[in-house]
């Protein structure tokens, strides 16, 4: 992955350049991980607003007649209840009810759906979501083809609006519309990942730097530009998990604190259902929760947490959170010690007391 | 990038400075370079005073937004004076990484290893490798 020959750019690579992004490997991109200071990009978000570009994000269509009942199946959420401009957050499981992806969908129509995944699961996705339709429903990745841009911030709303040809404000949480932004027909979404009200912006390619040119000219000084370095410092705050970190394939929905994404009682039959049905009725082994350090020092994943002495779970996510100016973590805790209110978690070579909490650990004023 | 590297100073190849005071004691801290390669600090771990390093062991931690980096003692000998300025202020690495944010001082106990260490020019071609 550190090999440049193995790392794409993303079409707005130029700009970033250009605005002095540092530029790390991420998921198979070259991506900007900050332009300054990650903490102040954290702070404009919290704030004003922030730009990323996410355009390495995974974006995949789903169309044809059935489409909708297709992807319903790989699926615990329900995407019958979707209607057209409405979108909802899922997670996809194996047979084991294993985690394979968590992602966003669209309904862009009665016979079409956007699905947002994530950049490292793409290939994987794909090819699970391909062997499971059927005749008359297609699937076209448009990753290559399009453009994934955010706004996110309390201003995000206001500085859009400048160069958005419709209504914002009645563009509500998880809904969409297909609207000109500076004059390029894009998907406006009111969706995110930083725990702030805000936009994400999906267009082709050839878009891309007129829209992201347009938004910096709009935000002025109460618009920042944003790197992955932040993107993961907002959503650790906000409680919201990261694929390959918090959740994969060895974890399930319902001890991730994703129950409510699993629609055991308004759906059918869906790959998953039956070993959650399992798992819901022993009850899951382990817990995910929240981790406030009490003492010094940064939590990371992989640190183990100990209970008297006993070892008890392990940090899957951590971080120093600005916001907050403390260092908090996300971990699953072995399900007799998922209710204490305190545990010890050993920070290389020190044990360090963690207050327990239930995420987020942020929530914004509305 | 350019990263500042004073002449008088000595580097490691983890990108700890000293400089020697002269006196048997060195002052360590982290370079520019390593800083800026850290990104925001937040937090650094600090030995106790007294306590005794061996060169190219781990005696602290350096902590950013970003990651976490060990921190290895350039020589041996003992620690007699930390800077407790960071404890509060630990952004002092990254606005002055070779004068107020300082990390240690170490009574040296074999002033030869210093010469093992790498000049400025040394520092500066190891960088550009």
């Amino acid at each position: 992955m550190s090999e440049s020959s193995e790392t794409k750019k993303v079409p707005l690579h130029e700009r970033h350049v250009e605005q002095g992004a540092r530029m790390v490997p991420f998921a198979g991109y070259s991506m900007p991980v900050k332009y300054g200071k990650i903490k102040e990009e954290h702070r404009s978000v919290r704030t004003s607003a922030g730009l990323f570009d996410v355009s390495h994000m995974g974006r995949v269509e789903v169309r044809g007649p059935e489409a909708i009942d297709a992807v319903n199946r790989l699926m615990t959420n329900d995407v019958t209840a979707l209607t057209d401009g409405r979108a909802i957050y899922t997670v996809m499981c194996n047979e084991q009810g294993g985690i394979i992806d968590d992602l966003v969908i669209y309904r862009l129509g009665e016979d079409r759906l956007l699905l947002c995944i994530n950049a490292a699961n793409r290939q994987r996705d794909i090819a699970h979501i391909g062997a499971a339709l059927t005749g008359g429903v297609e699937m076209e990745d448009q990753s290559d083809q399009t453009v994934q841009i955010a706004i996110q911030g309390p201003k995000a709303e206001e500085i859009l609006a400048k160069i958005a040809d419709t209504d914002l404000e009645s563009i509500k949480f998880f809904r969409c519309r297909k609207a000109d932004v500076a004059g390029v027909s894009t998907l406006v979404a009111r969706t995110g990942y930083t725990g702030e009200d805000g936009f994400e912006l999906y267009l082709p390619v050839d878009g891309g730097e007129e829209v992201f040119d347009a938004l910096l000219d709009a935000g002025g000084d109460e618009l920042t530009l944003c790197g992955l370095g932040c993107r993961d410092t907002l959503r650790l705050e906000a409680g919201l998990l990261l694929h390959g970190q918090d959740i994969d394939e060895s974890t399930n929905p319902l001890e991730a604190g994703l129950g409510w994404l699993v629609k055991f009682d308004a759906k059918g039959d869906f790959i998953g259902r039956q070993a959650l049905e399992e798992v819901r009725q022993q009850g899951t082994s382990r817990k995910l929760r929240g981790f406030v350090l009490q003492g010094r020092g940064v939590l990371r994943p992989g640190y183990d947490l100990q209970i008297e002495g006993e070892a008890v779970g392990r940090v899957t996510s951590g971080g120093y959170a600005p916001t907050l100016e403390a260092s908090i973590g996300l971990g699953y805790i072995d399900r007799e010690f998922a209710d204490a209110d305190t545990v010890d978690i050993i920070l290389r070579r020190r044990s360090v007391s963690a207050k327990v909490v239930d995420p987020p650990f942020y929530k914004r004023s509305k | 990038m350019d990263f500042e590297i004073p002449d008088n100073y000595r580097f490691t190849g983890d990108h700890e400075w000293t400089e020697d005071n002269g006196d048997g004691t060195v002052t360590v801290g982290i370079s520019h370079h390593a800083q800026d390669a850290l990104g925001d600090i937040v937090f650094v771990e600090l030995p106790a005073l007294g306590a005794v390093v061996e060169r190219e062991e781990d005696f602290g931690v350096v902590e950013s937004v970003k990651t976490v980096s060990d921190l290895y003692a350039p020589v041996s000998g003992e620690v007699v004076e930390i800077n407790e300025e960071l404890e509060d202020a630990p952004e002092l690495v990254n606005e002055s990484p070779y004068d107020r944010g300082w990390i240690v001082r170490i009574q040296m106990s074999d002033a030869e290893e210093l010469s093992d260490l790498m000049d400025a020019d040394g520092y500066q071609s190891f960088l550009s490798e």
